[in-house]
């Protein structure tokens, strides 16, 4: 039962100083048309240029440390800073997965030499990862990634096909989980990560378009792509230890809530417009259940701040957190009598097509919701 | 969780294990003498009174994780009415605080209290007022005044909860009542029948988390014993699906009850936290109850299986000091009031700061 060993965390002031400043430059960007809020803009929303006007103000890199270019701020003045700009719909996609998981890998398993050529410029928002972990017959099963990489004199040549690779078309790297060993007796042995850079001419990246058709995932096919030594994070055949390691960070945070909160905030402002009474139990349920997850998020924050590996709450935060992310939709189909339209005039129509066309993927990515429960049940030990 | 509090739940675990509550036949409990003396040699039975007053000085934070075992324990004893309510209502108006178990209640608009010849009339009558027949004292709150009342002054009609629990309705037949029982609220005091339901509310929610995981050790234990089609039913994915369901809820219950006693202990902003884990928390603990029926069988819902006992606190302990649904409508209005602009204020920072930024 350590899992039920959280405790609540309260922010302290700078923090909450911090969020206002944030607030105040979200608005700024909206009211003068940079930005349009969106849902689900940690998949959807790639906008180099805003990513840019983030790291101006120091809120890239927030959790490396300054010699690399990072501010030093820590996990949760990072927590403040990302959930402020999902909140507002913000486009935050093109960092996303470098501030919040490349970054912190490279500090955890990479090289002096892979800090200095990444860090800072991650930082400044002017590089951009990928995660290369599916493949084709690789989903939640990672352990069984085929992507081969042989070794040749100064590196590795990959071969194999990465898959769902958000980003990857516009990325200037990824890391990639391989197999550098036979398959032996253990599984998680022989798995190694390596960072791709890209564009690569030995590296096709074939657009996979949602059921929108939007471009986001991506199928990444290497054919005989050379790494460099230099470029195999961490220690070659510690790939599984290294990627779980990841998982806390990734499964935890405010994105897993409120990537449909955007729509709520749309609906709230044409039902005061329109003067339509609100089923109050229901949107106080909503509410409630929100306040309650983000008050879960906060404190596995705070635990990965002191440097601890929370991995089941993390989990039970992406298994409720998702769900919500879901049924905040359904509320708000409840207390508005609209048909969903992505090509409406209006914004809440608009929105609300956005985040019902968005939502198979909100219990799909970043492993699945019967996995996340699989890890829980173990951790448990109910099985 | 600090080293003091540690040591202090494990010193409540000890004795609720020394002295554990007995079941009782379906539909009444036995107060739990014996432990409630535990808890007094402890010396927390005025846990969040000012120690000037003689208590303890203990914030909501660490009442709220001494409950959470008691509740865990299923323990019958008037220990949130006594520490939580009763002793704080006379801490604040500094009145002297009587021994013993107390209890306590908020009078509605119907009961009157008038002064009368150097004394004062207290008339009317409360409704389900928990423990009423155990308790020593019951003090009201009566618009500003507090009143500390005998048992034996008071006629009582036992009642009970779905666990058992007393929960007696109060009658005061123009009650006289001495002058030194009655205590007028300071004016700066920010005691008023709201912040006696949010403090009761976050008690109950405190139980709860322990009831709900209770609940979930004897589920994943039944889960281990019990055989079907050749091994334990915990061996089915379907069911594991279901108690990691069950744990993550838990895991809510605890953080909500946790989240609301620090939000009260600041003293601003708490009104949404309060609301907010009130209504998050009385679901989440009404699926844990679901699931744990749900994964014991027939066997979890008879009298002889002690899971009722945990299941029947949660159904009744998330409906009292309001109803999860007044809440939910209450905590509606505010989010609906804070409108499009001010929601996630209102969420990030509870109340006053978001109204101000």
């Amino acid at each position: 039962m350590d899992f039920l060993t959280l405790s609540p965390v309260a922010f302290p002031e700078p923090l909450v100083e911090l969020r206002h400043q944030v607030r105040a430059f979200l608005r700024d960007e909206i009211t003068e048309g940079r930005i349009t809020p969106h849902c689900d803009q940690w998949l959807a929303g790639w906008d180099p240029g805003f990513s840019r006007r983030l790291a101006e103000r120091g809120w890239l890199g927030m959790a490396f440390p300054t010699e690399y270019g990072g501010s030093a701020a820590g996990a949760l003045a990072r927590f403040v800073v990302t959930e402020e700009l999902l909140a507002a719909g913000a486009p935050v996609a093109a960092h996303w997965i470098a501030d919040r998981q490349s970054g912190q890998a490279l500090m955890k398993f990479g090289t002096e030499e892979q800090r200095k050529a990444f860090l800072p410029r991650i930082a400044r928002g002017e590089c951009f990862f990928a995660i290369g972990m599916s493949e084709p017959d690789t989903g939640s099963d990672l352990a069984s990634v085929r992507t081969r990489g042989t070794r040749v004199d100064g590196g590795w040549v990959l071969n194999g096909t990465k898959l769902w690779t958000s980003g990857a078309h516009h990325a200037h790297a990824m890391i990639a989980l391989i197999r550098t060993e036979e398959l032996g007796e253990s599984r998680h042995a022989g798995l190694t990560q390596v960072i791709v850079e890209l564009p690569d001419p030995a590296v096709e990246v074939r657009p996979i378009r949602l059921l929108t058709g939007e471009h986001h995932f991506n199928e990444v096919v290497f054919q005989d792509t050379f790494v460099p030594d230099s470029r195999v994070l961490g220690k070659p055949g510690a790939g599984w230890k290294q990627v779980t390691s990841e998982l806390a960070l990734e499964r935890s945070g405010p994105e897993r809530i409120l990537s449909t909160f955007p729509l709520l905030v749309v609906a709230l402002r044409t039902i005061a417009e329109d003067g339509v009474d609100v089923d109050r139990a229901r949107l106080g349920e909503l509410v409630a259940r929100l306040w309650a997850l983000r008050r879960m998020s906060i404190a596995v924050a705070g635990r990965l701040e002191q440097g601890e590996d929370p991995a089941t709450a993390a989990a039970i935060v992406k298994d409720l957190g998702t769900q919500f992310e879901g049924g905040l939709i359904d509320v708000v189909r409840m207390m508005v009598g609209i048909e969903p339209d992505l090509g409406s005039l209006y914004r809440l129509p608009r929105m609300l097509a956005e985040a019902v066309l968005h939502s198979p993927g909100f219990t799909l990515r970043g492993g699945t919701n019967e996995i996340l429960r699989g890890i829980v049940a173990k951790a448990v030990g109910a099985s | 969780m600090s080293d003091i509090t540690e040591a202090l739940t494990q010193a409540v675990a000890d004795a609720c294990g020394r002295h554990p509550s007995s079941a009782g036949a379906s539909g009444t409990v036995e107060w739990n003498v014996p432990l409630w003396s535990a808890l007094d040699q402890i010396g927390i039975t005025l846990l969040s009174v000012p120690e000037d007053r003689g208590g303890s000085d203990g914030d909501l934070v660490t009442a709220a994780a001494v409950l959470e075992i008691l509740g865990e324990h299923s323990a019958t004893v008037p220990f949130a009415e006594t520490a939580m309510l009763a002793g704080w209502l006379l801490a604040e108006c500094s009145a002297p605080i009587p021994a013993g178990p107390m209890t306590a209640a908020v009078a509605g608009p119907d009961v009157t209290l008038v002064e009368d010849a150097g004394g004062w009339v207290l008339n009317g009558e409360l409704a389900r007022v928990p423990w009423g027949r155990h308790a020593d004292h019951l003090v009201l709150l009566v618009g500003r005044h507090v009143v500390t009342v005998h048992r034996d002054e008071v006629d009582l009609r036992p009642g009970a909860n779905l666990a058992g629990e007393p929960r007696d309705d109060v009658a005061l037949h123009r009650l006289a009542v001495p002058a030194d029982r009655v205590h007028p609220l300071p004016a700066d005091s920010a005691v008023d029948a709201r912040l006696f339901a949010a403090r009761g509310v976050v008690g109950r929610l405190a139980m709860m988390a322990g009831a709900a995981r209770r609940s979930l050790e004897m589920s994943l234990a039944y889960a281990s014993e019990r055989h079907q089609f050749g091994r334990p039913i915990g061996g089915f994915q379907s069911v594991q699906q279901q108690v990691a369901a069950m744990a993550a809820e838990v895991l809510l219950c605890k953080v909500a009850a946790q989240s609301a006693a620090q939000a009260l202990d600041s003293g601003a902003d708490w009104e949404l936290a309060v609301a907010a884990a009130k209504v998050s928390a009385g679901s989440a603990a009404g699926t844990v109850a679901r699931i744990a029926h749900q994964v014991h069988g027939a066997i979890g819902f008879t009298d002889e299986h002690d899971l009722r006992r945990s299941t029947t606190r949660i159904w009744s302990w998330r409906d009292e000091f309001g109803s999860v649904g007044e809440w939910a409508r209450e905590l509606g209005t505010l989010a609906a009031a804070a409108g499009a602009d001010g929601l996630w204020p209102l969420l990030t920072e509870g109340g006053a700061r978001a109204v101000a930024g």
